[in-house]
């Protein structure tokens, strides 16, 4: 059977090339995938496209790839008050955003995980969001085309996982990481327990393990601020 | 010749919170919305969303008894009423985009007379701006009320004829409480309710660039309840 826990960090994120689109889950501090952040910084790859909900926080989160330059688009819905290095970064020209509503952020996620070619909304409309897409009207209500957003990988963090790679979250850390591990093709876990398959209720599982490819145990980090 | 006293930021919240119905699903935004969990009048139950996930949200944490994976949007930690539950990213826009959250509050930086809003961005300001939540919440909530000061520091009124401010949403607040007034958006224009204690209708007009259709003796707001 093949094999989806790996032994170390940097082994999970070994083979991220330049230039791959990567989804990273978090919110408010609680559900970063710090420790597979740490991995790709030591593992050096560039241009990245990277999808979060914010840019990261003071030292911490994705700070750590703006600090060494990796990161070079933004797909985010908040870049957030403390993300020092990237606010530098875009001031000098050296990366770029693109800005989306929360919730539409999440939903472009879900529409290409879901095999679901875009869809209309009425969020956005007549708004700097709406520059370039197509609007029309249903059930009376102005609506733009959102399109589908997948990425390459997407680290996330969850609570526990078993090996086959169902997952459970703790609380609110649970935020993105569900929706990005359905929208990416490869979705790598960093998890503070791995437990025997069978382990886990199969009520309580948030993620199913088709979604998983590669999980690695490792206590998680968190910044402070 | 100084003006008469305003309501103050707790007290906006005060009187906002006489707004909620009992049992209501509620999110509150950045700001002034923030407070009004504190001025809930007696016998009201409401349940409050969070955008990352959390339906039951109750007071901040104690200090000593922070859970960081429990945080509303603001990165604050909470506690959770019985009956909380938790949800992805993705479901809890669902909420916020699809008509389920009775009430929203957020804060404004411009209410236009036929219910546009501006609250994300100040035009000219510096860094990449955000969005987060603000235009999936003001778009999708049944009944969203804007909280914020009747001017702005220089005295420019902020409730207007049109936004010079980049819009948030179309045609989405239906109420704004603000430190001089409580005024609804009809079909028909703005309508004057309340006025903050001491002051009278025209007096609320002077500092208001928007029409404010006055139907008989508009009531002082009534707060210290």
């Amino acid at each position: 059977m093949k094999q989806k826990i790996y032994p170390t960090l940097d082994a999970a994120v070994a083979d991220i090339p330049d230039g791959a689109a990567i989804m990273f889950g978090g919110f408010g501090g609680a559900g970063f995938p710090n420790n597979l952040i740490q991995a790709l910084a030591r593992k050096g790859t560039r241009n990245i496209t990277a999808i979060s909900n914010n840019c990261g926080t003071n030292e911490g989160e994705l700070s750590q790839l703006f600090k060494t330059g990796q990161i070079k688009h933004m797909i985010a819905s908040f870049p957030g008050p403390r993300s020092v290095y990237f606010q530098e970064q875009f001031a000098k020209g050296q990366v770029t955003v693109e800005l989306n509503p929360q919730g539409i952020l999440c939903e472009r996620m879900r529409s290409a995980a879901s095999g679901v070619y875009g869809f209309y909304t009425a969020v956005g409309v007549g708004t700097e969001v709406a520059i370039g897409k197509e609007e029309r009207v249903i059930n009376g209500r102005r609506v733009i085309l959102e399109m589908p957003l997948a990425a390459d990988y997407a680290l996330i963090k969850a609570e526990k996982a078993d090996g086959l790679g169902n997952l459970v979250y703790r609380k609110a850390a649970r935020n993105f990481n569900p929706i990005m591990a359905m929208a990416a093709k490869t979705t790598i876990v960093e998890v503070e327990e791995i437990v025997p398959v069978g382990a886990l209720d199969p009520e309580v599982i948030v993620t199913p393990s088709i979604f998983v490819h590669r999980i690695v145990q490792a206590k998680g980090i968190r910044y402070a601020g | 010749m100084p003006d008469k006293p305003r309501l103050s930021r707790e007290q906006i919240a005060e009187r906002a919170a006489q707004e909620l119905p009992d049992g209501a699903y509620v999110n509150l935004g950045w700001g002034i919305p923030n407070l009004i969990a504190n001025y809930l009048p007696q016998g009201i139950t409401v349940y409050f969303h969070s955008e990352n996930g959390i339906l039951g949200m109750g007071a901040r944490a104690k200090p000593g008894e922070e859970d960081y994976d429990v945080v509303d949007a603001m990165k604050v930690p909470v506690t959770l009423l019985p009956g909380a539950s938790f949800f992805h990213q993705s479901d809890a826009h669902l909420m916020t985009r699809g008509g389920h959250l009775d009430v929203a509050v957020m804060g404004g930086l411009q209410v236009a007379e036929n219910g546009d809003l501006a609250n994300w961005k100040v035009p000219g300001q510096k860094g990449s701006g955000g969005i987060g939540g603000a235009m999936d919440i003001a778009t999708g909530a049944r009944k969203l009320i804007i909280c914020m000061e009747h001017n702005t520091k220089e005295g420019a009124p902020k409730v207007v004829k049109k936004l010079t401010y980049p819009l948030t949403g179309l045609a989405c607040v239906k109420t704004i409480v603000t430190d001089l007034a409580v005024i609804d958006i009809t079909p028909g224009g703005m309508v004057l309710r309340e006025v903050a204690p001491g002051w009278t209708p025209e007096e609320v007009q002077r500092h208001t660039e928007a029409r404010l259709t006055v139907r008989g003796r508009v009531p002082e707001m009534r707060l210290g309840a």
